[in-house]
């Protein structure tokens, strides 16, 4: 019996095994953030213990951070305390951490693959769910908590059971138009936002292969939306092309011996999964979430759906969420209006996401009355889309452009939405009081984002008049 | 780390499935840096109004369920972000158990490295006693050493915990000093295991 992507990393991270208790599994790389890392260092304090490898540890700092002018005081003291016990921490248990000014800072899970740190094979820790967006890379990735943020300190290892195992296979080709943020939402649309919980995902089929690293980083992002642990793509030619050259690679003829071991870390053709999905792209259209829960979501074309179209055991969900939502069912999606507009996060702060946001905004203005914000996930993705002119094009059109950071995808910094504000959000996550307390978001792609700051409501991006000639 | 042996208490039935964790805790309260006292701010936008004033409606805002210590649920509960603030917030407002018929798996894990014990039950037993539960002031017995609730009224229901996780919970083990035992292990596993670059 062959054995899975997942089984196959696993097996090469097993410390100890024993009867009856979970693995002993090594962590390669544990990137840390202020937010849920504090508690962590003052348990290491009080019971004396170091940082076993700070040389396999990354600090940064972006969850509770203003996006605006650096050099500007903290408003937040909680916040700025937060920030500087960081600093304290890193000082003191000798952990490198890319600080406010430094050109590496940005979102965690943006700077570890764009400085090559994320590599296929290894088992990548951090305390947020988001840290699946690594699996991207043929990269054991999986969100902790606190605790164990704290054992992994201490010991570089965690103590875990092994997942099961679920396949989900795109098949078909991605419409034209159609990113792979709308495949993630129509995924956890069909199947339901716990769907997988329990399970670590390989994302396969010939959709997947066709994707960019920037896009597979979202689709993997999004894994913890359908309730997976982690969500993994086999490494190829794609993956090998992104990471040649990158800071933290190997380069020259260690290169190529890596490269040699990358390729073994595919799932047997008879490896055996707990679990398999087949899912059609061909027939999908740019998303809209109209809930309270990634899985609530249809296409553009459609109307916000009613408790009478769902199952029952979904009715109470599905009135809960129009009633938060301030929506009536049967209400077309491209007669939302939004007041606000927010194009960044670790689901969509890419350079590739800006380009394609950019492409739609180029020539065009800010529709009236809207507070449009573009948040780049990193400060190398800042000055990158500076250098393309990217900056410019949304400045001109009346969006803001502002400093690297998680910003209003979770609102515990100053970016945060006011009550009744209704966002078209590229972040991830639409859950009650999310983005800002009695704040309605609907998650998208950054194109359809675009398109929605620049019509005062969603649109279908695929119609979208390109003006050329505006510099992109 | 609190042993979690035997425990009995007021169960608060909060029927809504889906709780995610920016519900239990909401953002704005994640840029503390202590670990203690949470539970003031748990289901925070439920409990208070724009104005900070208490809701009178909400459950945990009534008697007796202020002093609840079983939390039943629905479905998918602690779902979303990863932050053990959320059952930081919970253990502070006074939960030792959480009973519901599934766990998003980050807050399940989470819950064992606090003290509280997160008990999965299938849907219709749920649902009996979200039945029981609707008299105020209803009471269970969690009893983890033999794996059983009951309510000292007849009812009784056993439940599955896997025996490494009630084993750390019934004896308080912290878990780091267990894999400390382990440190030769890991370092002769460090010795063999390739890594391309050093921070």
């Amino acid at each position: 019996m062959g054995k899975t992507l997942y089984e196959k990393i696993w097996d090469r991270h097993v410390v100890v095994q024993q009867q009856a208790q979970p693995d002993i599994i090594y962590i390669d790389l544990h990137l840390i953030h202020e937010v849920t890392s504090p508690q962590a260092f003052d348990g290491l304090r009080l019971a004396n213990r170091k940082v076993r490898r700070p040389d396999r540890t990354l600090a940064t700092m972006d969850h509770s951070i203003p996006t605006t002018d650096r050099h500007l005081p903290f408003e937040d003291k909680i916040a700025e305390q937060q920030v500087e016990a960081l600093r304290q921490n890193c000082k003191d248990f000798g952990i490198e951490l890319f600080d406010l000014f430094s050109a590496r800072q940005g979102i965690v899970h943006i700077i570890a693959p764009e400085l090559g740190l994320t590599q296929p094979g290894q088992t990548i820790v951090c305390g947020d769910s988001h840290t699946a967006t690594h699996g991207a890379f043929g990269t054991l990735a999986f969100g902790i908590g606190t605790s164990e943020v704290e054992h992994v300190l201490a010991t570089q290892t965690l103590k875990q059971y092994k997942s099961k195992t679920m396949a989900i296979n795109f098949n078909g080709k991605l419409p034209i138009g159609v990113t792979a943020k709308d495949l993630i939402l129509a995924l956890i649309g069909k199947y339901g936002h716990d769907f997988a919980t329990g399970y670590v995902l390989e994302y396969r089929g010939e959709a997947i292969r066709n994707l960019t690293m920037e896009e597979r980083m979202t689709i993997c992002n999004m894994s913890i939306e359908i309730g997976a642990r982690a969500g993994l793509i086999a490494p190829d030619a794609t993956t090998f092309d992104y990471l040649k050259g990158k800071e933290y690679v190997p380069q020259g003829q260690e290169w190529e011996a890596v490269m040699e071991d990358w390729r073994l870390l595919q799932s047997d053709e008879d490896a055996d999964f707990d679990r398999a999905v087949e899912f059609d792209c061909s027939e999908i259209e740019p998303q809209v979430t109209w809930g309270t829960n990634p899985g609530l979501v249809v296409g553009i074309n459609s109307k916000v759906p009613g408790p009478a179209e769902v199952a029952e055991e979904k009715r109470q969900m599905v009135e809960s969420a129009l009633a938060y939502m301030d929506l009536e069912p049967g209400t077309a999606i491209t007669d939302i209006a939004v007041n606000t507009v927010f194009i960044g996060s670790c689901t969509n702060g890419r350079i590739q996401d800006l380009r394609e946001a950019a492409k739609v905004v180029a020539g065009y203005r800010v529709a009236s009355g809207i507070r449009a914000l573009v948040v780049p996930g990193s400060q190398s993705v800042k000055q990158q889309a500076e250098d393309e002119g990217l900056a410019e094009i949304f400045m001109d059109a009346g969006f803001e452009w502002r400093e690297a950071g998680c910003s209003m995808c979770l609102g515990m910094n100053p970016d945060i939405a006011k009550p009744g504000d209704r966002v078209a959000s590229t972040s991830n996550r639409n859950f009650e009081g999310r983005q800002g307390r009695d704040s309605k978001s609907h998650l998208v792609s950054p194109s359809m984002a675009a398109a929605a700051a620049i019509k005062g409501h969603f649109v279908d991006v695929r119609n979208w008049p390109i003006k050329v000639g505006e510099g992109v | 780390m609190e042993a979690f042996k035997t425990h009995t208490g007021i169960v608060a039935p909060l029927d809504r499935a889906n709780i995610d964790t920016d519900a239990i805790i909401p953002k704005q309260f994640l840029k503390r840096i202590k670990r203690s006292g949470y539970g003031q701010f748990l289901f925070y936008d439920w409990r208070f109004d724009k104005n900070e004033q208490e809701n009178p409606d909400f459950l945990l805002n009534r008697e007796p369920y202020r002093n609840a210590t079983v939390l039943l649920t629905r479905d998918n509960f602690g779902c979303g972000s990863s932050r053990e603030h959320a059952p930081w917030a919970i253990e502070d407002f006074g939960f030792r158990a959480v009973i519901a018929p599934s766990f998003a798996d980050i807050f399940y894990n989470n819950c064992f490295k606090n003290g509280i014990l997160p008990i999965q039950l299938p849907a219709e037993d749920v649902q009996q006693l979200f039945e029981k539960a609707s008299v105020p002031g209803y009471q269970l017995t969690v009893n983890l050493e033999k794996n059983f609730i009951a309510d000292g009224q007849g009812y009784e229901k056993s439940f599955e915990v896997d025996d490494y996780r009630r084993n750390m919970l019934l004896n308080g083990l912290d878990e780091i000093s267990a894999t400390i035992q382990y440190d030769a292990e890991i370092t002769d596993f460090e010795k063999n295991h390739k890594i391309h670059y050093s921070l």
